[in-house]
């Protein structure tokens, strides 16, 4: 995660935080008092004893030399992870005022961290051989070939029956479809996850939403189903399809594709890092940018229900690392590979900003990222010289009756033109607007961030003159 | 799809499909009520609908280019302060992250963020830092919530606060309490702009215009009130007159005076508690007079004695000058009157009015007939208003006296203001001593009063007493405002001493069952706060 003997800041360490009760409980923690015998050692271990409500101190230790992020183990009963202790720890350590000097870590720290160091050694080791195993012994791979092909036919079958349901709904009318209500849709998207079809599933779910979601909501179901129609028909007849968009197909379907694609080593700053939740499932995406080959990547982490998701990259951390792409979807998705060294910017929070563009030419990256994925709501994109400000809202250009709340209305224009994008309206609810307002104080700056349909989703900024990236979301 | 982008006009050489509105017109009627353009009919028609709407969909949405810019927003004014090193931003981020936890009952061993915001403010503009600029959202967002903030954080955050409020309503606090009235205020010489915004501005604007040029030039703001005073709402010139209250001067006298015969109660008594803070105004030396006459000097008793004699009558003339004709219940109204009196009768009087004594002497004297306590506290109440510290030395008395602590005629709260007229090294030497004589148990407002960080000899009288707690053996949340106090007003220099009372002793034999480890407790928050304000310290200075 970091050189050894470099700290972290304690931004970094709080994105770290499972839930906002931790980074909250986390920050008490992060002061000199409750801790006794702390210490860090140069292999990358930090440990110390916490006063807690029993008699005996927690044992908290940590692990922050590990490449794939760090690891935590503490004695005391709590089930997050990192828990408040382990937060805290890492505070203090951050604050760097000799709270947690460095020195011999004691048996029990170490102890722990040989020991899983080692684990983690003999895992990777274990994976590769039976990965070798997997594919050379024509059994397995005859085995392997079978399930695919039934989870084919299952995918196949559950396209068929949402073919005919989408015909069924547009028989009737999308008028009736309002008046039907969740339920509909909660049924569908149960047999899309019979049919193990997530992709379609999760679809299905979020067209039940689309009826009560304010005027215009006709045009927005329309556009949907018709997708929708087109990935299933795209399953149907994907052995017609040219093979990145019978890739971008299948990804789009939900059926898991590992990343095989050629590893790509860079030094990838990390441009933005936020979360996604539903009842099921907690998103994390990082977009990386790599200096070199000037690529806009994802990394996607998930993580259980309230639960944040393992992998943490605060914004302007570079790493020095192999990614390797998923297949289709334009080749966005990657996951990390292996890490080289350390990054050298790690703790400075100065990674370098991305060239950026003009409004105009990133509306016009998004058309021709539809090309290779028409299901893609937004294309990452790097605007530079853009000043944010409220859209003057008297109707613009196709004034189709948007009228209330003209103050609401956000956009992005170039500081020398005359054009603009519209934020979106989830990026108007987030309190970064105003911290990229303020930031701008009405001059231009730079902005990261996902350019679509719906307008553009600023996700972190760089001021006019020098100075550290600030995240928005 | 959102209105503000444009569509890209429809290419020459693409064959025209079914228009995007007839097909939006079909998949809402449904298609069995609306063969959809260009469909086959039969039974296929939803497919080829949803065949047109996806082209059409990925279509216009590759198509789609920026709209129209808006009109740009005029720059905010640029701020020539530097912003903090970082370290010390980062900091400020943690402190305004910070919120207090919902139900976490007992208070933890870490230090209270919220609570060292101000001092931090305070430090950040002694140092003469402007706020970094997207630290300012959730600035505002504090300030917004404790009105107490508001001052040093409007004035860290500077004038791209100001610019900010302008664009969020929830933020409009910023616009009518910046300093200077922030950039939208017209300059000293535009008597012109003054005018018109006074004329038509919005309430805010005009309170903020009102208070900025009353700082910048008593008699002209003063000018500005009195051209539209009788067409103002009542609730409105409350306001106004209430700005009168900076730079209150005698040349506010003729004005006031006027306002004495305002229509609304409020604003009389408003415009007669100016007047009485003002002791050669006509208004104060009508007071005294009333006042005068009903307080004497009896030297025919062996000890010369004060003797009251309480106002028959509130009359006409009285009511004039603001004293309110209706006791509160369960009051006499002659005592009522006496005191709202003596309240507004400039202090300076009494000494040729009771034989030329100083305020000792004065307070000194025994009062005849139970009217001391009712005298001795419309004293106080003026020895506040008039801001007189010798009036306040002597109704407060020696800390150490055995009635110091009592329920005597001054009360706690008024013990404190009037602390508050006295110079910063006696308020607290005076605390010091009280503390020492008396202990901790009614200290929590005279300690709010003294300037941070507390002198040495305060915050060993204050340590030494939480030590005697201790050792009493009661819990510390009994004293847990107190502790709150001294984590925040304790110099950061004391923590070093403090370190050996944060370790747990055995309890001594009648105290309440594990006293001694909360107290440890308190004390590691205590000095935990002390050093985390200590580095707060050294991060502004850049260490």
């Amino acid at each position: 995660m970091t050189q050894q003997g470099v700290r972290w800041t304690a931004d970094q360490v709080l994105a770290l935080a499972p839930d906002a009760a931790s980074r909250e409980a986390g920050s008490e923690l992060g002061a000199a008092s409750p801790w006794s015998e702390a210490g860090h050692s140069d292999e990358g271990t930090v440990w110390g004893l916490c006063k807690g409500s029993g008699s005996k101190p927690y044992r908290t230790v940590i692990d922050v030399a590990d490449a794939s992020g760090p690891a935590y183990t503490c004695s005391c009963p709590s089930g997050k992870v990192p828990c408040k202790h382990a937060l805290g720890l890492l505070l203090l350590w951050a604050g760097g005022d000799g709270a947690v000097p460095r020195g011999q870590a004691p048996d029990w720290a170490v102890r722990w961290a040989s020991d899983r160091r080692r684990h983690v050694r003999e895992e990777g080791r274990g994976k590769r051989t039976t990965d070798g195993a997997s594919g050379d012994a024509p059994a397995g791979r005859e085995a392997a070939r079978r399930r695919a092909e039934r989870r084919s036919e299952h995918v196949t079958a559950g396209a068929v029956e949402l073919e005919r349901r989408l015909g069924d709904l547009l028989r009737g009318g999308l008028a009736a479809a309002e008046r039907e209500g969740y339920g509909l849709w909660e049924e569908t998207a149960a047999r899309m996850v019979d049919a193990q079809a997530p992709g379609l599933a999760s679809r299905v779910r979020e067209l039940g939403a689309i009826p009560a979601s304010g005027p215009g909501w006709p045009v927005r179901l329309l556009e949907e189903c018709a997708l929708l129609h087109l990935l299933g028909q795209g399953w149907l007849r994907r052995e017609r399809l040219p093979d990145g968009l019978a890739a971008t197909v299948r990804s789009r379907i939900g059926l898991p594709a590992p990343a095989e694609g050629p590893a790509l080593r860079d030094h990838w700053s990390v441009l933005a890092q936020y979360d996604t939740a539903d009842s099921r499932l907690t998103t994390r995406r990082i977009w990386l940018h790599g200096a070199r080959s000037g690529r806009t990547v994802l990394l996607l982490s998930y993580g259980a229900a309230g639960r944040a998701p393992e992998l943490s990259l605060p914004v302007g951390l570079v790493l020095d690392a192999d990614v390797r792409a998923h297949p289709g979807a334009g080749r966005l998705r990657v996951a990390l590979g292996e890490r080289y060294g350390r990054g050298d910017a790690s703790a400075s929070g100065q990674g370098a900003r991305p060239p950026g563009v003009g409004v105009a030419r990133a509306a016009a990256l998004y058309g021709e990222a539809l090309r290779d994925d028409p299901w893609l709501d937004s294309y990452p994109v790097t605007l530079s010289g853009v000043v944010p400000g409220p859209d003057g809202g008297d109707g613009g250009s196709r004034g189709c009756g948007g009228g209330g709340g003209t103050g609401d209305r956000w956009q992005l224009a170039d500081a020398d033109g005359d054009s603009a994008l519209p934020l979106t309206s989830s990026a108007r609810s987030r309190s970064g607007l105003w911290r990229l307002v303020a930031l701008s104080g009405g001059a231009p700056v730079t902005v990261f961030g996902e350019c679509g349909h719906r307008g553009f989703t600023p996700l972190t900024a760089w001021p006019q003159g020098p100075g550290a990236a600030v995240p928005l979301c | 799809m959102t209105e503000a982008f444009e569509e890209a006009p429809v290419h020459r050489d693409v064959p025209p499909g079914p228009s995007w509105e007839e097909l939006v017109t079909a998949a809402l009627l449904g298609t069995d009520r609306r063969t959809p353009p260009g469909a086959p009919p039969g039974g296929d028609a939803p497919a080829a609908l949803l065949d047109a709407a996806a082209v059409e969909t990925v279509r216009r949405r590759a198509g789609l280019r920026p709209g129209p810019a808006a009109a740009p927003l005029e720059p905010a004014a640029p701020d020539p302060r530097p912003v903090p090193p970082p370290a010390a931003g980062r900091r400020l981020a943690t402190l305004l992250a910070d919120r207090p936890s919902p139900g976490s009952g007992r208070r933890s061993t870490a230090p209270d963020l919220m609570e060292l915001l101000p001092q931090w403010l305070a430090a950040a503009n002694r140092r003469g830092f402007a706020a970094p600029p997207e630290l300012l959202p959730a600035l505002l967002d504090a300030a917004r919530g404790r009105t107490d903030l508001r001052p040093a954080a409007l004035a860290f955050a500077g004038p791209r606060a100001v610019w900010l409020a302008r664009l969020n309503p929830e933020w409009r606090f910023a616009l009518r309490s910046a300093p200077g009235g922030g950039a939208a205020l017209p300059g000293p010489g535009e008597t012109e702009a003054m005018r018109r915004l006074w004329e038509e501005g919005l309430f805010a604007e005009r309170v903020a215009l009102l208070t900025a040029v009353r700082a910048r030039d008593a008699a002209a703001a003063r000018e500005l009130l009195a051209a539209t005073w009788a067409t103002e709402r009542a609730e409105d010139r409350l306001m106004f007159l209430d700005s009168l209250r900076a730079g209150l001067g005698p040349a506010d006298e003729p004005f006031l005076e006027r306002a004495l015969a305002d229509r609304s109660r409020n604003v009389r008594s408003t415009a007669a508690e100016l007047l009485s803070a003002l002791p050669g105004s006509a208004l104060a030396g009508r007071m005294a007079e009333r006042a005068g006459s009903c307080v004497s000097v009896d030297r025919t008793r062996s000890t010369p004695t004060i003797v009251v004699e309480a106002p028959h009558e509130c009359d006409a003339g009285m009511e004039r000058d603001g004293v309110a004709a209706t006791a509160p219940a369960g009051r006499g109204e002659r005592s009522w009157w006496l005191g709202q009196l003596v309240e507004a009768a400039p202090l300076g009087g009494w000494s040729a009015r009771l034989g030329g004594r100083t305020p000792q002497e004065i307070v000194a004297l025994p009062v005849a007939d139970d009217w001391q306590d009712e005298l001795h506290a419309a004293w106080c109440r003026a020895a506040v208003r008039q801001r007189d510290p010798s009036w306040a030395r002597a109704l407060l008395g020696a800390p150490a006296a055995a009635e110091a602590a009592g329920p005597g005629a001054v009360s706690l709260a008024e013990r404190a203001k009037l602390l508050g007229t006295l110079p910063a090294g006696e308020r607290a030497e005076w605390v010091a001593v009280f503390i020492a004589t008396h202990g901790l148990s009614e200290t929590f407002q005279l300690l709010g009063v003294c300037a941070v960080p507390w002198s040495e000899p305060l915050g060993r009288a204050v340590v030494d007493a939480l030590d005697i707690a201790r050792d009493a053996g009661s819990y510390p949340w009994s004293f847990s405002g107190v502790m709150g106090l001294a984590e925040r007003c304790l110099d950061p220099a004391a923590a070093g001493r403090l370190e050996a009372l944060t370790a747990a002793r055995d309890d001594p034999e009648d105290a309440s069952p594990g006293a001694g480890g909360y107290w440890a407790e308190a004390f590691q928050r205590l000095v935990g706060t002390l050093r985390l304000r200590a580095a707060m310290l050294a991060e502004l200075d850049g260490g």
